[in-house]
């Protein structure tokens, strides 16, 4: 009875928010003697806007290109929603790829270059042109159907590509870091952009980035990859409050990292002999060698937190909305961002610092890595 | 030292002005660069050509056998009407197209095949054994194939090896077509490698992508991207037979003669007028050729 219920709720439903659109089980892939994706797992929900983030060469284009069809894993497999495609030409895949280098046809007009995938899934005349008409509007390029791609600018190549890969409604959409060739501001701009027009028609984004501003911006969750591994996944929130590894807390933004040893199912004592409250939860049964993490904002100066050290100042940096204060302390040096709204930004610094133990977080010990 | 470097100075002054000047006005400095091979161009290579054209309209007394400076289109009236003319032109227009379509169906999949399958050293090979009859002589390779095709030549042995019959492709406009395919082969080869190679992989992935199969891909993308080496190689396979004589004689027939046999046959007559009237055939078909694959956009595709 509860299955078939079950069953029932999800036909009438189709879009179920839990359901996956893209699976990755246990997917490795080898160029030569290089290992650019190392057993990586991953599910990447039905609508979601996903990031794929990590250094260049951590293996992102080789994972997107896999879901696409156009490299095939050395083991694993790659499902489609519940459909296994590993093997599968990219033809006979559901997705659409935006690509680096956009590669439009140069020898085909906007409109053809937009409407080639509708063609190839035996759309015809009128209804070529009005889904072509339609996504060129979407994307704001009403009125260019005739031109040839040299004749437009770079932010306007990017949004054909867009247009060329969403006209057909894929199942997936992946890119691969789609706004790496264009300018700051355009970036900026396009990035809202697009996590509008996602937001709009509720097709699945698989984005590859270098860019972590990129990725914490536009994706609903990011999967952040070092070295052919998925370090962690989880919200652009998630990940930068509580990154669990010091890849990910220092790839996501400033953290200041203080080595220690486990002392209590909630504390761990710095090498200077202060000990700091951390979430047990942080802890993760860890014990032995830790390192403790706190956010530069989330850093008071003065005494009125749980967790407390004090130092000296070795230099004040003024960083446009904030104060950065680096102190060095018994602990480690430390940095401090100040809001310059805040009353007593400008005042002097006594060398006293505190943070509340819930913006501390507990990575593995760097030490290992150090000595590599 | 001082004094060689104080003698350097006046040089270096001079050399700084040249640069400034031609830096100033970058046409002069096309000029500068241009100057010697324009010459050239103009004064041999066009000035040869409008002299054809000229003497085309002139005529030779047949009693003195001199050229007479009088104006007259009988030379091309002759060519238009003279049956005879008319066949000899379309024979050579027929066996141009014959061969650059042969050539080009022959050249696609090895070109394909180097510029985007084979590995480096494949490659090369390939490179070589494209390019290594033309380093030997045209007359070594045009003999080649005389003793190939000579009725006891290698083909009929070998035909006969395997129980087939004779063939007797030499001397025929058969032979010839074999002939000049594998002569102008390279030239198409070549061209058409270089804008198989230039095509990103990338292109064929999005074709790939938005549901293109091999097919598709090669019609709707890669052949468009192609048509330019496709006519640049064409340029070369059709021109170079429209212009050939040696071949026809010493392959060809009977009854295979080429423009450029009557050309020469003519200039030894001597009928230079004449010679020059039907020499201007070619040079009309290469115009129209060259109008035509304009207007199939063969050069704007890129
Ligand atoms: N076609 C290939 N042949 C050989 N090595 C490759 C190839 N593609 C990628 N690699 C290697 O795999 C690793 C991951 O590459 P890639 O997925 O492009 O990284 P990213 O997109 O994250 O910068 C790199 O070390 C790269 O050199
Ligand atoms: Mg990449």
């Amino acid at each position: 009875m509860a299955v078939e219920s079950r069953a029932e709720t999800e036909r009438q439903h189709p879009v179920s928010p839990v359901a996956a659109d893209v699976r990755l089980d246990r997917v490795t892939k080898n160029f030569d003697d290089v290992t650019a994706v190392d057993d990586v797992s991953l599910e990447i929900e039905r609508g979601s806007f996903f990031a794929l983030l990590g250094p260049s060469g951590c293996g992102k284009t080789t994972t997107l290109r896999m879901i696409g069809g156009f490299e095939e894993p050395n083991a694993g497999t790659i499902y489609l929603g519940e459909e296994p495609v590993t093997g599968k030409p990219p033809y006979k895949r559901d997705v659409n790829t935006v690509f680096q280098s956009y590669a439009l046809f140069p020898h085909l007009s906007i409109f053809e270059n937009v409407g080639f995938g509708l063609r190839r899934r035996g759309v015809r005349g009128a209804d070529v042109r009005g889904r072509v008409t339609e996504i060129l509007r979407l994307v704001g390029l009403s009125g260019m159907e005739k031109r040839k791609p040299r004749q437009l600018s770079g932010g306007q190549q990017q949004r054909v590509a867009l247009a060329r890969a969403l006209v057909n409604r894929p199942r997936v959409l992946l890119l691969d870091e789609p706004l790496g060739a264009l300018d700051l501001k355009l970036r900026k701009q396009m990035q809202l952009e697009m996590k509008a027009i996602q937001h709009d028609i509720g097709i699945t984004f698989v984005h590859v980035t270098h860019d972590q501003e990129e990725a914490m911006t536009m994706a609903d969750r990011i999967a952040i990859m070092n070295g052919g591994r998925i370090e962690q996944l989880g919200t652009p929130g998630e990940l930068y409050e509580h990154p669990q590894t010091a890849f990910v807390a220092g790839f996501l933004g400033i953290s200041n990292l203080l080595p220690g040893t486990v002392s209590a199912m909630d504390a761990v004592r710095l090498d200077d002999g202060t000990t700091v409250k951390v979430p047990q939860e942080a802890l993760r049964g860890r014990s032995g060698r830790v390192a403790v993490g706190v956010r530069p904002e989330k850093i008071r100066l003065g005494h009125g937190e749980e967790n407390r050290l004090s130092g000296h100042l070795l230099e004040t940096a003024y960083v446009g909305v904030a104060t950065q204060y680096v102190l060095d302390t018994r602990a480690g040096n430390i940095s401090v961002y100040v809001q310059n709204s805040e009353p007593g930004a400008q005042q002097a610094v006594t060398g006293e610092i505190s943070w509340s133990p819930d913006s501390t977080f507990v990575v593995d010990s760097m030490e290992g890595a150090e000595a590599e | 030292m001082l004094d060689s470097a104080a003698a350097g100075l006046p040089f270096r002054e001079a050399r700084l002005r040249l640069s400034t000047i031609f830096w100033r006005r970058p046409w002069l400095k096309a000029l500068a660069l241009l100057a010697l091979p324009l010459a050239a161009f103009v004064f041999v290579y066009l000035g040869a050509l409008v002299a054809l054209f000229v003497s085309a309209f002139w005529q030779i007394n047949d009693f003195t056998a001199k050229v007479e400076h009088v104006w007259t289109l009988d030379n091309f009236n002759t060519l238009i009407h003279d049956s005879v003319y008319r066949r000899i032109a379309l024979r050579t227009i027929g066996l141009a197209s014959a061969v650059t379509l042969t050539d080009a169906v022959l050249a696609f999949p090895l070109a394909y095949f180097m510029a985007r399958i084979a590995g480096g050293k494949t490659r090369a090979l390939l490179f070589v054994l494209v390019l290594m009859p033309l380093w030997s002589s045209y007359l070594v390779r045009i003999y080649a194939w005389r003793t190939i095709l000579a009725h006891d030549g290698a083909l009929n042995w070998s035909l006969n090896k395997i129980g087939l019959p004779n063939v007797g492709l030499l001397y025929t406009n058969w032979g010839m077509w074999i002939v000049f395919s594998y002569i102008w082969l390279p030239f198409m080869i070549l061209p058409v490698y270089a804008a198989l190679e230039r095509i990103p992989q990338s292109y064929l992935e999005a074709s790939q992508d938005l549901g293109g199969r091999g097919w598709r891909t090669l019609r709707s993308v890669i052949l468009p991207l192609v048509l330019p080496g496709l006519v640049a190689g064409s340029i070369f396979t059709f021109s170079l037979t429209l212009g050939d004589f040696i071949t026809p004689l010493l392959v060809g027939g009977p009854s295979s003669s080429f423009i450029g046999n009557v050309v020469e046959e003519q200039v030894g007559q001597p009928n230079v007028p004449f010679a020059a009237a039907f020499a201007t055939v070619p040079v009309i078909v290469m115009g129209f050729y060259l109008l035509i694959a304009r207007r199939l956009g063969a050069f704007e595709a890129i």
